[in-house]
């Protein structure tokens, strides 16, 4: 009984931050304000970070608010400001032909909802009771056990990535 | 909960940054619309670690935390690009660079 209830209330505040997360991603595509779609984006990130709390991944949520919602928006202001002299509405964000865009949109979600929902009818994750929990110290075994080899490859393309954005944006 | 409603949040969220990306001519909102694709990606990723976590292994969360550690370097690369662009031509609008053009 008790299982069932938090089930209702995690169903609610799923069907919540969807809508919040959709009507944030719509902003990000159709704002004509870059700095107002950057501030969208952030909307739709932290409601990502509540998501994934909502699967039991509390280690992602906290790297994707620690990385996403402080790192990467500051980086996009720091772009928005460095290549923009105006802030304010603009006219020119978008092609010409932007209007293709929508029928390919729309196109693919049938395909993907419809390869889902066939595929997945009504399948239910498990509940909190029969979830095993991942914790940290789960997730720090896999990538320094079995996941080594890709966690030094990652590290090399952050270098790689440190190095290059300093050459590319450098003075000469 | 259903692993559709996951599922079909990560579809929206791919369809959006896709149409993004088709539509806008603005650099910044291009690597804007990316980073809407990657996280439906990652969202996709997690609820199928949660839908097969009876064996109790972290897959799915080591492969969502080097999505996102990717996607750190490709923003970083992304946005020195853009300035390096900027610099030159003192615009970021895609539809200009078409120096590559055959």
């Amino acid at each position: 009984m008790l299982a069932a209830q938090v089930l209702v209330a995690q169903n609610i505040a799923f069907g919540l931050i969807a809508a919040m997360m959709i009507v944030g991603a719509i902003r990000v595509v159709s704002s004509n304000n870059v700095v107002h779609a950057a501030l969208w984006l952030v909307l739709v990130l932290a409601g990502a970070a509540a998501q994934y709390l909502l699967v039991y991944a509390e280690f992602v949520a906290v790297t994707q608010v620690l990385v996403y919602v402080g790192a990467v928006m500051v980086l996009f202001l720091f772009g928005v400001m460095l290549t923009r002299a105006r802030i304010g509405k603009e006219n020119d964000l978008n092609n010409n032909n932007w209007a293709v865009g929508i029928p390919v949109a729309v196109v693919l979600f049938a395909a993907m909802s419809l390869a889902l929902i066939t595929g997945y009818r009504a399948d239910k994750l498990p509940g909190p009771s029969a979830a095993v929990k991942v914790d940290t110290r789960l997730i720090s075994d896999s990538i320094f056990g079995p996941y080594l080899l890709p966690f030094w490859a990652l590290s090399f393309v952050l270098l790689v990535a440190v190095i290059g954005a300093i050459v590319l944006a450098r003075k000469d | 909960m259903l692993i559709n409603q996951f599922l079909l949040l990560g579809a929206v969220l791919f369809c959006i940054g896709v149409y993004g990306v088709i539509a806008r001519k603005n650099a910044v909102m291009v690597l804007m619309s990316i980073e809407l694709i990657l996280n439906a990606v990652n969202l996709n990723l997690l609820a199928f670690a949660m839908n097969m976590n009876g064996e109790g292994s972290a897959d799915g969360h080591v492969f969502a935390l080097y999505v996102l550690a990717i996607a750190a370097a490709e923003v970083g690369v992304g946005l020195g690009l853009v300035l390096l662009i900027y610099r030159n031509k003192r615009s970021i609008s895609l539809d200009e660079l078409s120096e590559m053009k055959g």
